[in-house]
């Protein structure tokens, strides 16, 4: 081996200088917000930019080490190979514990760097307090990370060859994933600043929510992006067809994303009217508070799921810690400051406000129930000794009927006016959608029997779609003809709006007729057999041995046909030659509406002429969880598109919907 | 030894379609002993199959899905039931659901008591 390279100290010596510009950020910031010195608070953003600088250049050193397999360094050894093809050299880098939490350290310097940036409208104050209150947060996961999880670490003598990446996260979703879900996840730590910097400040006013909005929803929207390519990625890549299994890991970035959903509309009835702002900030602590504990499950390993990467008590006891001492620090201030924050409180229950407090209520609910269901395992575990579980049946019987709940609710909330809102007239341009969702759930009924549960998932998605259109019918409507430039014209928020809750109407359908119509199918198939099913004849034609760069596999051709057409794809399990379980590439014919779903299991043992187990699933409506899943995100950036526009014009939005 | 395997690997469906709709619906709330988190009806490891046959040789039996549940909780323990059980130690995580509904709907109403009256404000932007 040739000479040893200095990235590695050179990336250390960058996350120490992060270490040491965070916290002067922190100091600088506070200090300069409660002095309301301006020379201060700049100071705060310059420190901020040398953390993001510093940070991003140590992670690029440790992208650098993986793209050169340096397995001088421990966590390159453990978690790469040379074969490896180059993007999963790169996404190895964030691919395994040590490296995800620089990453979550560099995403925190990132935002804070960004709050420096766009101070907007923020006072001095506020600025300031949140800048130094963000970097408080880059430093302690900072030396969470050097202290104990070092991503650094030299290995000696360093092996000749590393163990390569779990083979299940070589794929590219799972590339992007992380980085997706962390830019949520720690992009809450953003509102949590600006909480705290308005305790701080004791002013959380209408500006103050004005500055916290953007904030939240480009954290959320990152969240819900995450989320979802996480889904679409166990759908093909497990290989069984399925997408969301309540796993702990799910549940932990999941309720992150709900408690994010209240906040994104608690923070639009701030802004508005001024009222709330004590539960808006107690959601941004919250919100925050529990991204840092999906990290503490993740991380901990308490909760075995196959997302885990680090099984090591001492890391899921510092997570706590920093854990305990944030949110700690959050509430005590909270308890202190709160009560004197001078704000309205007062809404008429029917009125735009008043829906959006049941949103919030539901919202907390639900991450509630999410919260119980994930923990009560360990609360059982701690208190009796006794080993449960807590899975789907749960979930799915508490979390979904009551969103299914929430969502009847949903259509009506923006036809209301603020202040004061008049049922009847917000419920009467709803009658033809209700209408037309109590037929779609009939005919569920009427032609599927037994599928009570469908039909009430078709009847609430179809309810959530055409009452969302309804919505924006009327908008187009209001104080004109409704013409193609007016319907142009409307604003971005209406469209934002129209696509989140159309999405999430969309996401309903489809899950409801994945969930209670799905067929699945297994057979054991020599090739040239046969086997029909859902209305499709799969023939195995062939199984052929194929070397791909750091792993062998089983590839199956097979001819799908189905109503006169036939098709030709193939079907992987494919076996690295690092080790570990064989994965699968499943072969996937889809159409507008279902998708026929083919995986090659194990061959039966032998000759060449042995069987293959085959593996079939018929998902119907399988896609619209995902069309759904993204146009919801599509609604999150294009609120934040309509935000920035509404800042570069400086203007008060004109009635608009958010 | 093939056939063995062939026959681990390949549950054969029951022939009644509502037995076979059972077996489905409690391969889902079982748990996969071997495995990270899977319920048996989504792992492809032996040990899974092996116990989807189990469930299966059960309900040809006659048996029940309590007598079923039960037979597997005494085997493996409670870990392996994904449907928490109605014993006291999940009452609390029955109740929970609607604890919270209830604290948040006080909540609420406590809120809109300690309101002051609306007071009159200039009319929407």
């Amino acid at each position: 081996m040739e000479g040893r390279s200095m990235i590695a100290e050179l990336g250390a010596f960058l996350a120490i200088l992060g270490l040491v510009a965070s916290l002067l950020q922190g100091v600088c910031g506070l200090y300069g917000g409660h002095r309301g010195d301006v020379r201060w608070g700049a100071a705060g953003a310059a420190c901020a930019q040398i953390a993001a600088a510093s940070l991003a250049l140590a992670f690029a050193a440790l992208i650098a080490a993986f793209v050169r397999s340096d397995f001088s360094l421990a966590v390159v050894a453990a978690n790469s190979h040379t074969d490896k093809p180059l993007l999963y050299r790169i996404a190895g880098a964030w691919g395994n514990h040590e490296g995800s939490m620089l990453l979550w350290c560099f995403v925190s310097a990132l935002f804070g760097f960004a709050m420096a940036q766009a101070r907007g409208a923020m006072d001095l104050g506020l600025w300031a307090r949140a800048i130094g209150t963000q970097g408080a947060v880059t430093a302690g996961a900072l030396i969470y990370t050097l202290a104990l999880s070092n991503p650094f670490a030299r290995l000696d003598p360093a092996p000749y060859q590393g163990a390569s990446l779990n083979p299940l996260l070589q794929d590219p979703a799972l590339a992007a994933h992380p980085p997706m879900l962390y830019l949520g996840y720690v992009g809450l730590s953003a509102p949590f600043s600006l909480a705290v910097a308005a305790l701080l400040q004791g002013k959380a006013d209408q500006h103050w929510a004005r500055s916290l909005r953007p904030w939240t929803l480009l954290s959320w929207t990152f969240l819900t992006g995450g989320i979802a390519l996480g889904a679409y990625w166990a759908y093909y890549e497990l290989g069984w067809g399925g997408w969301w299994f309540w796993d702990p890991v799910e549940n932990a970035s999941f309720m992150p994303w709900l408690a994010a959903c209240a906040l994104v509309h608690s923070a639009i009835v701030t802004e508005r009217r001024g009222s709330l702002a004590g539960w808006t900030i107690l959601l941004a602590i919250g919100g925050f508070a529990l991204a840092l504990l999906g990290t503490f499950l993740v991380r901990s390993g308490v909760l075995t799921s196959v997302h885990t990467f680090a099984l090591d008590p001492a890391r899921g006891a510092a997570v706590l810690v920093l854990l305990a001492l944030t949110v700690g620090a959050g509430l005590a201030l909270y308890a202190l400051r709160a009560p004197r924050l001078a704000q309205p409180t007062g809404f008429a229950p029917v009125s735009r406000e008043g829906a959006l407090v049941l949103n919030n209520l539901g919202f907390a609910v639900a991450a509630g129930i999410v919260l119980v269901g994930t923990l009560y395992p360990l609360a059982v575990e701690a208190l009796t000794g006794r080993l449960v579980s807590v899975g789907p049946p749960f979930f799915n019987l508490y979390f979904t009927p009551f969103m299914a709940a929430l969502f009847l609710l949903l259509p009506a909330a923006p036809l209301m006016t603020w202040r004061m809102a008049d049922l009847g007239a917000a419920l009467k341009p709803l009658l033809p959608a209700a209408l037309a969702s109590l037929a779609a759930a009939a005919l569920v009924i009427a032609t599927a029997h037994g599928k009570a549960l469908a039909a009430i998932g078709v009847g609430v998605g179809a309810w959530l779609v055409l009452g969302t259109l309804t919505y924006l019918w009327v908008r187009w409507g209001r104080g004109g003809a409704r013409t193609l430039p007016r319907l142009a014209a409307l604003p971005l928020a209406v469209w934002a709006l129209v696509a989140a809750h159309g999405g999430a109407g969309v996401f309903a359908v489809g899950a409801a007729v994945e969930t209670s119509f799905r067929a699945e199918s297994t057979a054991a198939l020599q090739p040239g057999q046969s086997v029909v099913f859902a209305g499709a004849t799969v023939t195995l034609v062939e199984v052929l041995d194929v070397r791909g760069p750091n792993y062998r596999a089983a590839r199956a051709e097979l001819r799908i046909e189905r109503g006169g057409r036939a098709r030709t794809l193939s079907a992987e399990r494919r076996y690295y030659d690092a080790g570990g379980a064989p994965t699968t590439e499943v072969a996937i014919l889809p159409t507008l509406l279902d998708d026929l779903y083919v995986a090659l299991g194990e061959p039966a043992e032998g000759d060449a002429h042995a069987r293959w187990i085959v593996r079939l699933y018929h998902n119907p409506f399988v896609r619209l969880i995902f069309i759904g899943a993204g146009l919801v995100a599509l609604g999150g950036a294009l609120g934040l598109a309509a935000l920035a526009r509404r800042r570069a014009v400086g203007a008060v939005p004109a009635g608009a919907a958010a | 030894m093939k056939a063995l395997i062939l026959a681990a690997a390949l549950v054969a469906p029951l022939d009644d379609p509502g037995q076979e709709a059972r077996a489905r619906a409690l391969e889902n709330e079982i748990r996969c002993v071997v495995c990270q988190n899977e319920p048996i009806s989504q792992s492809t490891a032996d040990m899974a199959t092996d116990m989807r046959r189990l469930v299966r040789e059960r309900i040809a039996a006659g048996e029940s899905d309590a007598e079923i549940r039960a037979f597997f909780k005494a085997r493996y323990g409670d870990f392996v039931l994904l449907r928490p059980g109605a014993d006291p130690a999940f009452w609390g995580l029955w109740a929970a659901p609607f604890v919270l509904l209830l604290a948040g709907l006080a909540a609420l109403f406590a809120l809109r008591r300690g309101a002051a009256p609306l007071a009159p404000e200039p009319d929407d932007r």
